[in-house]
Formats: structure tokens, C-alpha cells, sequence
């Protein structure tokens, strides 16, 4: 037992820790621009698995890694372009479209990869890229400077998005949108086109999260290779309040459960894998039921704009 | 009264068929993918028909996969009809099954008729359970249910896992070293009964079909549906007139899961005789389908559930004759739950259209 608290344990632990967020930091920044012009984008989890498809097989055909983020952010605004047609334009109800896109994206991901690449069958993804320096500090500079450039990029986009959405003109629009989009509208704002906006970048997002998983850390593609982790992203959306230094935190404690619960498995801790792997469900399920009560959702959250009846 | 009549008969058609353009434009872009890859669509489709409806077996074979399909998505109806978009019933279903075995293989000496029913009441109480909690978290803490409910399809799934691979293993699997994730094989007792041997159509279907008119009684001949269909169609004014909307809310969700569960046990007793990986079989999700296009009324969804059963049976023979892999039917689900969400705007707008038609006259 006493290994379990050893330096190069934890380092390593913490380090996984950075590596297992990412995905779920693109993902829910992106979601968390949208339900802030008021949409609920369930469909998180398919854009995720097909961009991560896509980002993959471009990989695998060309080598090309560029190609390969470029293939996951068009996947991205394909999607979400989808989903804002249907929930802004045509005033779906969100939580049904959502899983419809969910689905599709899922299906389609499987019935590509069967048919385009049949096996698993591994990349080179991107590469460790340790920072000069900054690496070499003890202890922080394993667990923090020695990770692959999307790593960085997705903790870097917190600071960003949070300036976005509180300190810029672009973040009062956006929250005008999504807290009355009646007086928005009355102001000249074009709610359906931030909403647009909000949506796609979203989307891009997620398909970015889906590249991390396809071509930064894992480096291959499986059927449901997300296994829902879409799904905890809109939920850390909830637990972090809407707002992006939340949802970081949100996203760091989940992935530091989840990291433990890789290590209990690799240390060979007596703890059946199936139980371990429930953790972090049952986590999500308190988390959003300890921040349930703290409302801060976004008044418009889920209501198609119609002018005129608000 | 003719002219009325009239336009109530275009209301219902136009309700009936704005679903069914959905899964027509569904199949046709389904069919551009097929020849993007390369594939005939006239071919896959023919042999995912010839599958679904093109022999005694295939016919047999659609019937037992709706019958799942029923189940969940009757339950997913009256959650919907009180505004609660429950995503959870693989997890409900897997709860259902998991007790539905756990009590089959503990109960085996019961006679037939005393044990059915027993394990039937008990898969519903312990879906029941599994809906009744994003019932209640929502209700007291405002969890948002489909959330919620997502996640507890996962923890349900890890559950099955665990008692498959511990206390629920088949004790013959352990003897003979191969340690298969799968429970031991029910007593015969326990079986449902086939209705037309050698086919597997068992008397799940009837439970199922007896179950749709419990449920349509249910939300429109008792107080109780009464108000779950009030709290759906208008929150505010049935809190106004006192109905307890969360509560209603939470028993919409226990009920749900009720079912599920029941679909969970149907399986297992009637089709696979034991609980094994995979079983829910993604029922949960196209249920949800089967519910959007059956109108979240028992008696569209008797179709719904039958064409949707046909196509997961199609696409495996799809994807035997063809090579053509059913995940394709999974990414056509998706869009047919996208075409017929967003085309609800169109048909209120062409329903209203046609009131204030009628009104003119």
C-alpha cells in the first residue's frame, strides 16, 4: 500500500489526470457556449465520435495531423450546422434533436469505420511535447509541461473562454441571447444568428475533443469510442455553472477520479473493474444533484426563439 | 358536422403522416450513404425487407424484437407525455433483467404460473426503482432527468458487468474454465411460452400488447394520467389548479422504468433464457424512435414498434447478404429522430392553417 503514495505515483497520476481532461474541456467549453445563447446541445457525444472518426482516417490516409484537426473541425461545423438548423430554425424541442444527432453520429462513426477501415489499427498521434524548461521543474513540470500541444491548447481556451464570456462585448451578446432573448431581439441583436454562432463554435469544440481522444491520446478509433464522455461534458456544463473556470474544475475532478480509478486497476488495487468504472457516473449524478439546488441556468436554456411570444 | 368531421380525419392524417415522410427521408439519405460506399441501395434495402417480413421466421423474428420495443417505448411516452425526456431505458431494462434473473434463478421451483408473474412484478419494481431516481433528483433537486438518466444507463451496464463476472456467472462456465460473462441458463418453468415453435415468438408479445391498453387506460381513463398529461401540456396551469407537478413528473419517470424493466425480463425469459452481455441491445435508444413516430400513443406505437423491430431484423440480414453493416440503420435512426423533431413547427403550422379553415366555413 505504501506504493500507492509514492512521488513518481502521483506525478504520474495528476499527469494522466491532464491527459484524461481534455477531451472533456474541449467538449464541454464548447457546451457551455452554447447553453449560454440558450441551447442544449445533447448531441455532444456524436460529434465527438465522428470527428473523431474523421480526424483519424485522415491521419491514416495522409499522415498529415493538420489534415487531421481539419477534418475534426469541419466534421464539427457540419454538426453543429445540423443541430442549429433543426433546434433554432425549426424550433425543435433540444433534448430529442440532440440525441438524434447522438445517434447519427454514433452510427455513422461505426458504419465508417467498418467499412473504410474494418480493424483497429493504431496512428502516430500527436507528439509529447515537453516545454523547455518549465519540464524540467520537479514534480510540476512532469505533471504540467510534458504533454501534447492539444493538451495545452484545451487547458489554454479556459482563460480565454472566460474572457469571452464575462469580460467582452461578445460574452454580454451571448448572454443576452440566452437570458431574454425577447429584449435582445428588441435591441437589434439577431438572436437565431448568435445562436448559430454559439452552436458551431460548440461543435468545433467537440470535435476537437474528439481529435484529442482519435489522434492525441489514445491514437486509434473503435466503435463508440467515447463511450459517453459527451454526455459527463454536458453535465460538467451544469456542475461548473455555466461558466468556464467551473467547468474546468468540474472537468479536473472528474478526470482525477477517473485517473485514480486507472491506477487502482494498474496497481492492481482489489477493486472489481466494473465497480471502479461506475465511479465516475455516480460522481456526475451527485455532482449535478449537489449543484442542482444553485441555479444559475441560462433563463432562456432550451426555448426556440419565436418573436413575438416570449 | 360533415365538413368537420372532415378536417379532423386531415388533422389525424397529417399527424400520422409527417412521421412517415421522416422515415422516407431517413431511407433515402440512408441510401445516398449506401452509394457513397460503394454499396446498391435498391439491393441492401431488398434484403433488409426480404429479412424484416419475407419469411415465416422473419416475420416471427420482427414481432419478438417489438416486443422489447413496446415496452420501452410505452414507457417513454407517458414519461414524454409529462415532459420528461427519459433516456434511460437500456439502464431501466438492464435493472429489469438483472432481477428478473436473480429472482428466476432463486424462485426456479415455483410452478410456472405462480413465477412468471412474480419475476414480471418484481423486474418492474427494480426499473421502477431505476426511473423513480431521476424522478425524485429531479423533483427535489432540479437534476435535469436527461442527464441523469444517461448516467444511469452507464451505472447499470457496470452493475450488469460486475454480476456477470462475479456472483451471477454461470457455475457451468466456471467448472469448464471458459468464464463466459453470461448467467446460468433459467429452468424451464421460468420460460415464457413459445406461441409458435420452432419460431421464437413467445408470449412476451401479448404481455406487451396487453400492456399498451393497460397504458392507454391509464393516461386517458384515470385521474392519474389525467394529470400527467396535464402537467406535460401545460406546467404552470396545473400547478394553478393544484396538481402537484413534480410529484406527477416523478411518478411519469417510476413508471417509465416500470416498463423498461418489464422489457428487461420479457427478454431474458422469453428470448435468451439466461442474462447475458449485450442484451438490451440498444432497445432503450430505438425505443425512444418508436415513440416519437407512434405518436406517444399506445396504439401508433403497435406500428412503430413493428416497423422499427422489422428494421433491426432487416439490417442483419442487410448486413449477411450485402456487407453492408447495420450500424447504417443506427445512423438512419438518428436522422429519422432529427427530421420528426424539427418537423413539428411545420405540422402545428398546417394544423392551425387547417382550424382556422375550418372556422371560416
Amino acid at each position: 500500500m505504501n506504493d500507492l503514495f509514492s512521488l513518481t505515483l502521483v506525478t504520474g497520476l495528476l499527469n494522466t489526470m491532464m491527459v484524461l481532461a481534455t477531451p472533456f474541456l474541449f467538449a464541454a467549453l464548447g457546451e457551455t457556449f452554447s447553453q449560454n445563447s440558450g441551447v442544449v446541445n445533447l448531441g455532444v457525444d456524436g460529434i465527438m465520435l465522428l470527428s473523431a472518426f474523421f480526424a483519424f482516417y485522415a491521419v491514416l490516409i495522409t499522415g498529415s495531423l493538420i489534415l487531421g484537426i481539419l477534418a475534426a473541425v469541419i466534421t464539427g461545423v457540419v454538426m453543429g450546422l445540423m443541430m442549429s438548423v433543426v433546434s433554432i430554425t425549426l424550433k425543435a424541442e433540444q433534448g430529442v434533436s440532440g440525441i438524434g444527432l447522438q445517434m447519427f453520429g454514433l452510427g455513422m462513426s461505426s458504419l465508417l469505420f467498418k467499412v473504410l477501415v474494418g480493424t483497429v489499427k493504431t496512428v502516430s498521434g500527436f507528439p509529447t511535447l515537453s516545454i523547455p524548461l518549465l519540464s524540467r521543474i520537479p514534480i510540476l513540470g512532469p505533471i504540467l509541461f510534458q504533454h501534447s500541444i492539444l493538451v495545452y491548447i484545451a487547458f489554454l481556451l479556459v482563460p480565454l473562454s472566460w474572457w469571452i464570456l464575462e469580460r467582452s462585448t461578445w460574452g454580454l451578446v451571448i448572454k443576452a441571447v440566452g437570458q431574454n432573448p425577447a429584449a435582445a431581439d428588441s435591441r437589434g441583436i439577431n438572436v437565431d444568428r448568435v445562436r448559430y454562432l454559439c452552436v458551431i463554435l460548440g461543435a468545433v469544440l467537440a470535435g476537437l475533443a474528439g481529435a484529442s481522444l482519435s489522434i492525441s491520446s489514445l491514437n486509434l478509433f473503435q466503435d463508440n469510442l467515447t463511450s459517453g464522455q459527451g454526455f459527463i461534458a454536458v453535465a460538467l456544463v451544469y456542475f461548473g455553472g455555466w461558466s468556464p473556470v467551473g467547468v474546468m474544475w468540474g472537468a479536473l475532478l472528474f478526470s482525477m477520479a477517473n485517473s485514480f480509478q486507472l491506477w487502482m486497476q494498474v496497481l492492481g488495487v482489489p477493486v472489481p473493474a466494473s465497480l471502479a468504472n461506475m465511479l465516475p457516473y455516480i460522481l456526475t449524478v451527485v455532482a449535478l444533484t449537489l449543484s442542482g439546488s444553485r441555479r444559475k441556468t441560462p433563463a432562456a436554456l432550451n426555448k426556440p426563439f419565436i418573436r413575438g411570444e416570449a | 358536422m360533415a365538413e368537420k368531421k372532415n378536417t379532423e380525419g386531415l388533422e389525424i392524417g397529417i399527424r400520422v403522416l409527417v412521421p412517415v415522410a421522416g422515415v422516407v427521408a431517413g431511407l433515402i439519405i440512408g441510401a445516398l450513404f449506401l452509394i457513397i460506399l460503394h454499396a446498391r441501395p435498391l439491393e441492401a434495402y431488398g434484403a433488409l425487407l426480404r429479412g424484416a417480413v419475407g419469411s415465416r421466421f422473419g416475420i416471427t423474428q420482427t414481432l419478438v424484437k417489438a416486443t422489447p420495443l413496446l415496452l420501452v417505448g410505452l414507457g417513454i411516452s407517458i414519461a414524454f407525455r409529462a415532459s420528461c425526456i427519459n433516456i434511460g431505458g437500456e439502464g431501466q431494462m438492464i435493472m429489469g433483467a438483472l432481477s428478473a434473473t436473480w429472482l428466476a434463478l432463486a424462485l426456479s421451483g415455483l410452478p410456472h404460473f405462480i413465477l412468471i408473474p412474480a419475476v414480471l412484478l418484481g423486474s418492474m419494481v427494480a426499473g421502477g426503482f431505476w426511473g423513480f431516481i431521476p424522478g425524485i433528483l429531479k423533483a427535489k433537486f432540479h437534476v435535469n432527468e436527461i442527464l441523469s438518466t444517461i448516467m444511469l444507463n452507464s451505472i447499470a451496464l457496470q452493475l450488469m458487468n460486475f454480476l456477470l463476472q462475479g456472483p451471477l456467472m454461470d457455475p457451468k462456465g466456471i467448472e469448464a474454465g471458459t468464464y463466459l460473462a453470461q448467467s446460468a441458463r433459467l429452468s424451464k418453468n421460468a420460460w415464457l411460452t413459445r406461441l409458435m415453435p420452432p419460431t421464437l415468438l413467445h408470449s412476451g408479445l401479448i404481455i406487451a400488447l396487453v400492456m399498451a391498453v393497460i397504458v392507454y387506460v391509464l393516461l386517458w381513463r384515470t385521474t392519474i394520467g389525467y394529470r400527467i398529461r396535464a402537467v406535460g401540456l401545460n406546467p404552470a396551469a396545473s400547478s394553478y389548479s393544484g396538481i402537484n407537478v413534480p410529484v406527477n413528473q416523478a411518478m411519469a419517470l417510476t413508471l417509465a422504468g416500470a416498463l423498461a424493466g418489464m422489457a428487461g425480463a420479457v427478454e431474458v425469459l422469453g428470448v435468451q433464457h439466461r442474462l447475458l452481455e449485450g442484451l438490451t441491445s440498444g432497445y432503450g435508444f430505438t425505443g425512444i424512435v418508436a415513440a416519437l413516430l407512434g405518436w406517444l400513443h399506445p396504439l401508433g406505437l403497435i406500428p412503430a414498434s413493428i416497423f422499427f423491430g422489422g428494421l433491426l431484423v432487416g439490417a442483419d440480414t442487410m448486413q449477411r447478404a450485402v456487407q453492408v453493416p447495420s450500424a447504417l440503420i443506427g445512423a438512419i435512426l438518428g436522422l429519422i429522430v432529427l427530421f420528426v423533431s424539427a418537423s413539428g413547427i411545420w405540422t402545428q403550422q398546417l394544423i392551425r392553417r387547417i382550424r382556422s379553415r375550418r372556422e371560416q366555413l
